[in-house]
């Protein structure tokens, strides 16, 4: 029985021998890859302590980093946020087990290991100063995004809202609700009370850690029937006076009913186009989405920055929308109106009325304006505003611009988002959920009208109101921060 | 034991006696070296978190060490003949297990003088207790091969403990503890051991018939291998039944390849038929790649095993989380380590259980590791040394059986962490934290105590030289 015994003895050497050949490649060879890899969050708890430059919004820091360590010690650094819960969908916070926001999009400007900042490092060590990160300065405007965030905690459910400015697609207003103020998850000196704040924060059913504005899809509703209405214009060659049967209910698969006054468009008539965007009708929109085809719908919602498959990066990362092509007429229909398969963030919308108050033109949307060096002297990078995508041409662009001044004009559906002294853009939603639960409330728009500087979309979850009652007011509000200074 | 009688002394291969020398000295100086360790590991631990000595290195260190020597003490009157290695070779690995579970314990309580490791060293000295009394009242440890079905019966019970409703308990998406009296009790890691006993007595009876009777298969003139008969099939049958029913109803990957992975090797030792080991992992293979196909989300597994840094993977419930962050650690611990004490081990889960071995390799780094390694390795080669000094077939079945379970669960654990197999939930021998697993392995090192004291002891001498009647003294 001695020669199994033996080779038993040698196949347990073998064992120990794949054991150590394997340790020695994970912790001599693999090391510094595994060390290196994103899921790495060790990263971030390593670094909590350091220095990190700040985040600024109209030149004032919202996320900075203060020593706090007993005089003579070394060098502690607490990192602090200001605004409380207005800014933290964007600027996201830097904890122990990970970072959100800009605070991990510009994670190495932040923390000075970006290899921009390396000739400045070397020339701080060697002068003897402290190497500190770069400072990074948002394009939010403060008055937009506390209109906005004002607006949505009033009304007391969750919901988002986003502000661009149309002719260069940065973002003025990035606003979640529920947020959650950031001071509570960073501390350093009570670690565990941060991690517990965070692990509450992630149980929480309203989902606070989810920036809303970038990351959450809704069905568009009716704000999608401007998309239906430009491929209408682009493929039909059809024109604000152009008409389409509008039976006050259309079949499709179910009987599909009007949400207007008294349930009818041009009571059981044809409707033009011009008047079924103002008053916001279903069964002609639909009609017009089935006469414009799957693809073509499909491609008009591309060009405005649906269906991506490359992430689009603002530099925070973009949940891309979604509208594809459908074949059965009675998903297309429903498509035509925002419902169906049709999924969209609420920085898709804005970007939608953006592109519309842009002569057709898309401008890719960013929250960074520029980089400066640490000590804020000069500017390392700043962001150049290029085009993301042309949706419609400029001729199309005005004729859904004049139908939408009608939805914020008298008889439209979107009284409530008027300004006094200009013409405001817009267009309801007020989108299916299928389930229990109340509607999606939803308005985009913009003003000026007839020179726009600020386009916005804004979305109420489960409002159970129209978008006119529970949305426009807040895009108003948002509009007016900027139209009226 | 009829049995042993029919082994002829085989006379092609080298002599395996083990001189019959104490060197129980040369035992002293070793344990002593493992005491020194243990307290300098808790001594770094200390000064790596506060920069303070640790009043624990005194506290628990010396009393670690007095129970060390005591049971050395034991040994020397009790069996005093036994492999001088062993015992400190488990010191070893024991004192290294206590230094860091009371290092990642402070982490975790904060206040270092608080932090504590009470009931790992009351485990041990249980432990050491058992160990001593295995020693004192099994003399023969041959008597074991008596209790063939018992044995199998108790195993069977100890495995299938934890499937019971009232007293099982499921946790971490694995049924392996049973709860008494308010302590969790973890009955593989008994059973592993009396399935050991019953497989080297019942083995040793049936491997004649097992060994023998076959039919060659061959290609041409050439033998491929030798296949049993279809009847002799019955025990790997049973064994195999055994081992996927373990899997499917416990959920437990880990218990069940230690288990049947035992009985492959026993059979192999028993046989000497390779045609068995091929068979039986074939089978127990794609039974269980089959079992997860039906039952739970074998692509996941897989997934864990191939993709572990997957993001997708790495997020998903149940998913590559705590594997990646013990192989983040690793990667943090380098070839010389981050030191006891001054690397993120506490931060991964189970980092004192099933994933000791992670923060072992964090702090301690690569040399730690392969330290550890090494001595583990000694302990079981020491094991199988026994086996093939000791006359007796039982004896040899058994001391080879018990070192390849310390062999074979070092392997699944560590070559689950570093992905080389699936990772398992089990615990380390010696080094994890758990009462049952430290009870289990102590007794273990109590068996393979005796077994060698008996192998080792010189022969009896007749006290009296005429006549046909001797009165012999052992």
């Amino acid at each position: 029985m001695n020669t199994p015994i033996r080779r038993l003895a040698v196949f347990s050497m073998i064992l120990f021998g794949a054991l150590m050949l394997q340790t020695t490649w994970i912790q001599g060879f693999q090391a510094e890859s595994i060390r290196e890899d994103p899921l790495n969050n060790r990263q971030y708890s390593e670094r909590l302590s350091e220095q990190r430059g700040p985040i600024q919004v109209a030149g004032e820091p919202v996320a900075y980093s203060e020593d706090v360590s007993e005089e003579d010690d070394q060098a502690r650094y607490q990192r602090m946020y200001n605004g409380g819960t207005l800014y933290t969908p964007m600027v996201g916070s830097f904890r122990s087990y990970g970072a959100s926001g800009v605070e991990e999009a510009e994670n190495s400007l932040l923390d000075g290991s970006d290899d921009r900042l390396a000739a400045r490092n070397l020339r701080d060590i060697l002068t003897g100063h402290d190497p500190g990160g770069a400072r990074v300065e948002l394009t939010l405007d403060p008055e937009v995004q506390q209109a906005g965030y004002e607006g949505l905690a009033n009304g007391g459910k969750n919901g988002a809202a986003v502000a661009l400015d149309p002719s260069t697609g940065a973002i003025l207003a990035g606003v979640s609700y529920p947020s959650y103020d950031a001071n509570d998850v960073v501390s350093i000196d009570e670690p565990q009370a941060a991690v517990d704040n965070y692990v509450e924060l992630e149980q929480d059913g309203d989902k606070p850690l989810l920036n809303r504005a970038l990351n959450e899809r809704y069905p568009p509703g009716s704000t999608f029937k401007v998309v239906t209405a430009a491929a209408a214009i682009e493929h039909l060659e059809a024109t604000p006076d152009s008409t389409m049967d509008a039976p006050d209910t259309l079949d499709l698969g179910r009987p599909l009913p009007n949400a207007t006054p008294g349930g009818t468009c041009n009571n059981g008539d044809p409707d033009t186009l011009e008047h079924s965007i103002q008053i916001s009708c279903n069964t002609s929109m639909a009609n017009w989405a089935i006469e414009v085809g799957g693809n073509r719908l499909s491609e008009q919602a591309t060009d405005f920055g649906f269906n991506r498959e490359e992430t689009l990066k603002t530099p925070l990362e973009v949940t891309p929308s979604l509208a594809p092509a459908e074949e059965d007429p009675n998903i297309l229909g429903r498509s035509g109106i925002g419902q169906g398969n049709v999924e969209a963030t609420p920085l898709q919308m804005a970007m939608v009325s953006a592109g519309i108050a842009n002569s057709g033109d898309v401008m890719k949307p960013y929250v960074v304006d520029r980089i400066q060096e640490p000590n804020g002297e000069s500017t390392l990078s700043s962001t150049d505003p290029q085009t993301y995508t042309t949706a419609t041409s400029a001729s199309t662009a005005q004729s859904l611009t004049d139908m939408m001044v009608l939805v914020t004009g008298q008889g439209g559906s979107g009284t409530n988002a008027a300004i006094s002294g200009m013409d405001v853009a817009g267009k309801t939603g007020t989108a299916e959920t299928g389930g229990e639960q109340g509607t999606h409330n939803w308005f985009i728009g913009f003003a000026p009208a007839d020179d726009p500087e600020i386009a916005v979309a804004v979305v109420i979850e489960h409002g159970g109101g129209s978008g006119n009652e529970n949305a426009a007011p807040i895009a108003r509000q948002m509009m007016e921060a900027v139209v009226q200074e | 034991m009829s049995t042993a009688a029919t082994e002829a002394p085989a006379s092609s291969e080298a002599p395996t006696d083990l001189p019959p020398v104490k060197r129980r000295n040369a035992e002293l100086a070793l344990i002593c070296v493992t005491i020194v360790i243990t307290m300098s590991a808790i001594a770094v631990a200390g000064l790596n978190l506060n920069g303070q000595l640790p009043g624990a290195m005194w506290g628990y260190g010396l009393l670690f060490g007095a129970m060390a020597l005591a049971t050395h003490l034991a040994l020397r009157w009790i069996a005093p003949y036994a492999d001088p290695l062993i015992l400190p070779c488990a010191l070893f690995l024991n004192g290294i297990g206590v230094a860091m579970i009371w290092r990642l314990d402070a982490a975790d309580s904060g206040e270092i003088e608080h932090a504590g490791i009470g009931m790992q060293l009351v485990w041990t000295a249980v432990g050491m207790i058992l160990c001593i009394a295995l020693l004192f009242f099994l003399k023969e440890p041959r008597i074991l091969q008596r209790y063939t079905y018992i044995s199998a019966l108790v195993a069977i019970v100890l495995i299938a403990l934890p499937m019971l409703p009232v007293i099982g308990i499921s946790e971490y998406g694995a049924r392996r503890w049973i709860g008494l009296a308010g302590f969790t009790v973890q009955p593989s890691e008994f059973a592993k051991i009396v399935l050991v006993i019953f497989l080297s007595s019942y083995l040793v009876t049936k491997r004649q018939v097992l060994s023998l009777a076959a039919k060659e298969i061959k290609i041409g003139r050439f033998k491929i291998m030798d296949l049993p008969r279809a009847r002799d099939f019955m025990p790997m049958v049973v064994g195999w039944v055994m081992a996927i029913g373990l899997l499917v109803v416990t959920k437990d990957l880990g218990s069940s390849l230690l288990l049947f992975g035992t009985f492959l090797a026993m059979l192999y030792v028993a046989t000497q038929r390779s045609s068995w080991v091929i068979i039986g992992l074939s089978v127990f293979v794609l039974a269980a790649a089959l079992a997860f196909q039906l039952f739970w989300h074998f692509e996941q597994r897989v997934n864990i095993w191939f993709n572990a840094f997957d993001r997708e993977v790495y997020d998903a419930v149940g998913g590559s989380a705590q594997l990646v962050q013990g192989q983040i650690g690793m990667a943090y611990g380098g070839l010389f380590g981050t030191g006891l004490g001054g690397g993120g081990a506490h931060n991964i889960f189970a980092a004192d259980s099933d994933f000791i071995m992670a923060s072992l390799a964090e702090e301690l780094g690569l040399t730690g590791l392969m330290a550890i390694l090494v001595v583990v390795f000694l302990l079981v080669q020491r094991g199988m040394r026994i086996a093939l000094a000791s006359r007796e077939l039982f004896i040899k079945m058994l001391a080879s059986g018990l070192s390849f379970v310390v062999c074979f669960q070092v392997f699944v654990v560590l070559g689950g962490l570093l992905r080389l197999i699936p990772l398992t939930g089990m615990t380390t021998p010696f080094l994890a934290a758990g009462g049952s697993a430290l009870m289990a392995s102590w007794l273990m090192i109590g068996l393979l105590l005796r077994m060698s004291d008996n192998a080792r002891r010189p022969a009896p001498k007749a006290i009296q030289d005429e006549g046909a009647t001797q009165v012999i003294r052992r």
